[in-house]
């Protein structure tokens, strides 16, 4: 018999996501993973600025909270003090790409052994649906109120492929949580980024498309064929880098 | 008597830094302190378990710091004025987290990009916490290549008692002067840190290391806690050295460079028969008010020489209670004030006590 359950590595504590966010099953999935890895007594996580910054209190390893931007900094701080535990950070869009861009491409050209998972959902929640970098051209926001104006505000970053040019980074893969087959597949690559830290593989992200009912203003249900039609055309899912893999098939 | 060595100030700093145990640095180039990088990156790599790393920027380097201080392990990084500002938010984090780490400031002049001469106008920035909400660093002002040595390894022994960032408020003088040292550096003090991430193991409730506390009954509540920390720290901490102030009429006030050559003036202004004296805080934060206010009852004024537009002078003033006039003789924009300059204020300030 299967018993669907609570991860372990998940906390009791009552998640505090607005209702139909995806950040609620990447949590699930990164604890999952943990669990079957059995990695959540030498874990240390780190939780950025924005909608996940609670995060320290739902995952059961231990955990720190970093100012924004700086999760990878802290991260690589805490790895360089002890390289036998498993270190990831867990960041927004906000966090990882406007603030934290010089953090994030550094510590993948060091080829840091940690993992992060990057959590897109092209706005910025916490502080109430501004535009982020990742907002799509034309998309509306508090601070982009006649749709981004590309003339203006300059064009979203791919995170994905920027750091697939980046010679330090091991792995790169970008996956989506919108049904049931993607959600399996970004367990899959978590699972993945997790693994090629144990293995000493070095720098892995995985980037999550995630959906913000509350700041795009639909419903979660909306918000999903929303993430479908215009988050996914413009950041194709997929394996970006994986230099292991391209090392086999040579 | 231990031997002695000539070594740099920079280098003393970083060499008293690994003898307390300290086996993470996180830095990045500025001058006039890049000898304790260049030092760490040499040395480092040659102790097990030693860590150099050159990061991407200051802000990245102090978040480093961070992540190391929250595993319990000993952790600095050093630059110099610009790169303080950058590493204050960081420096709040920190501070914010209860953690130990050493901050190492060697000024140069400023604001701005400033120039890359010594100088004291981070006096502020240090004593009244340089980033965001409210906290104190335990900040140590060197004098002399010996103490560049002997308060980073006392720095390190705070930091942990008193679990939270202390600061070497050094100047560019003192980072690259020479002069024989003796490593000769006592006992390295080991705390408990039942806090630190070092992972569950399964075995224990996770620690989680944050300064994220959006009640704010419970955020005033952690002020306060702090702040009885601190209370304790005034009471226990504070450190001067007095010079010729058993009968001092002149008392001069002078930290680091500066106070070298304040001793000279005071020596001088003695042959002169003038009674000068020198009280040199060691820390600048606790402020050595007990000292000050000692004086206050004997002496005639005061005269706070600084590298700056005047910035410890308020300090000499509300550790006075302004019960004596204090007035102030300096230098800045990485001028040094001369014995001469000095003398000449000494003389003033006595010619001023006989109206």
């Amino acid at each position: 018999m299967v018993v669907f359950d609570k991860p372990h590595a998940l906390t009791d504590a009552p998640l505090h996501y607005c209702p139909g966010c995806t950040h609620g099953i990447i949590h699930r999935l990164v604890a999952e993973v943990m669990d079957e890895l059995g990695i959540e007594g030498k874990s240390i996580g780190v939780a950025p600025v924005g909608c996940s910054v609670m995060a320290y209190n739902y995952f059961g390893c231990d955990m720190i909270q970093a100012a924004h931007g700086r999760a990878p900094a802290v991260a690589t701080g805490i790895k360089r003090a002890d390289p036998s535990k498993v270190v990831f950070t867990y960041q927004g869009d906000g966090d990882l790409a406007a603030i934290g861009t010089a953090e994030t491409v550094h510590s993948a050209a060091r080829r840091e052994n940690i993992t992060v998972i990057f959590v897109n959902n092209a706005i910025y929640g916490m502080t109430g649906g501004q535009m982020a970098p990742t907002t799509l051209p034309g998309q509306v926001t508090q601070t982009s109120p006649y749709g981004r104006d590309v003339s203006v505000a300059g064009y979203p970053v791919k995170v994905a492929e920027l750091l697939s040019n980046v010679d330090g980074a091991a792995y790169i893969e970008r996956v989506a949580v919108n049904n049931v087959k993607n959600i399996n597949k970004a367990k899959k690559a978590i699972k993945k980024a997790f693994q090629n830290q144990i293995d000493g593989k070095g720098f892995s992200l995985v980037e999550v498309l995630s959906t913000c009912p509350t700041n795009w203003g639909v419903t979660p249900e909306k918000a999903l064929t929303w993430l479908e039609e215009n988050m996914m055309p413009y950041y194709p899912l997929g394996v970006y880098k994986d230099i292991y893999a391209e090392e086999e098939t040579k | 008597m231990a031997e002695k060595v000539l070594m740099k100030g920079n280098e003393a700093i970083a060499e008293a830094a690994i003898m307390a145990g300290c086996r993470h640095y996180f830095g990045y180039p500025i001058t006039p302190q890049t000898e304790v990088a260049a030092y760490m990156a040499k040395r480092m790599p040659k102790i097990e378990g030693g860590v150099f790393l050159q990061a991407e920027s200051e802000i990245a380097a102090i978040n480093m710091v961070y992540g190391v201080a929250a595993t319990g392990k000993r952790v600095m990084t050093s630059s110099s004025s610009p790169g303080i500002s950058l590493k204050s938010e960081g420096i709040s984090y920190i501070a914010g987290c209860d953690l130990p780490a050493l901050i190492v400031n060697v000024q140069r002049g400023g604001p701005g990009l400033g120039g890359i001469q010594p100088s004291q106008s981070d006096y502020f920035q240090a004593t009244r916490g340089s980033g965001h909400g409210d906290y104190h660093l335990i900040v140590l002002a060197p004098a002399s290549v010996q103490e560049m040595a002997s308060l980073t390894f006392k720095a390190f022994n705070l930091a942990d008692k008193y679990r939270m960032p202390t600061m070497i408020l050094a100047d560019g003088t003192m980072g690259q002067m020479m002069e024989p040292v003796s490593l000769d550096m006592g006992e390295v003090e080991t705390y408990e840190k039942p806090w630190a991430l070092t992972g569950t193991n399964m075995e224990r409730e996770h620690n989680i290391v944050n300064s994220l506390s959006l009640v704010p009954e419970e955020l005033e509540k952690f002020n306060f806690e702090r702040f009885e920390k601190y209370k304790a720290i005034e009471e226990n901490e504070a450190l001067c050295e007095e010079f010729m102030m058993e009968d001092a009429e002149i008392c001069i006030a002078a930290f680091g460079i500066a106070s070298r050559v304040s001793k000279n003036a005071v020596i001088e202004a003695r042959k002169q028969g003038i009674k000068a004296g020198l009280i040199r805080p060691i820390t600048l934060w606790p402020f050595p008010k007990k000292a000050f206010a000692k004086a206050a009852d004997k002496v005639k004024s005061f005269i706070s020489v600084e590298m700056s537009m005047g910035q410890m002078i308020e300090d000499v003033k509300l550790a006075t209670e302004c019960k004596k006039p204090v007035t102030l003789c300096n230098r800045a924009g990485g001028m040094i004030p001369s014995p001469e300059q000095v003398l000449e204020a000494i003389i003033e300030a006595n010619k001023g006590g006989d109206k």
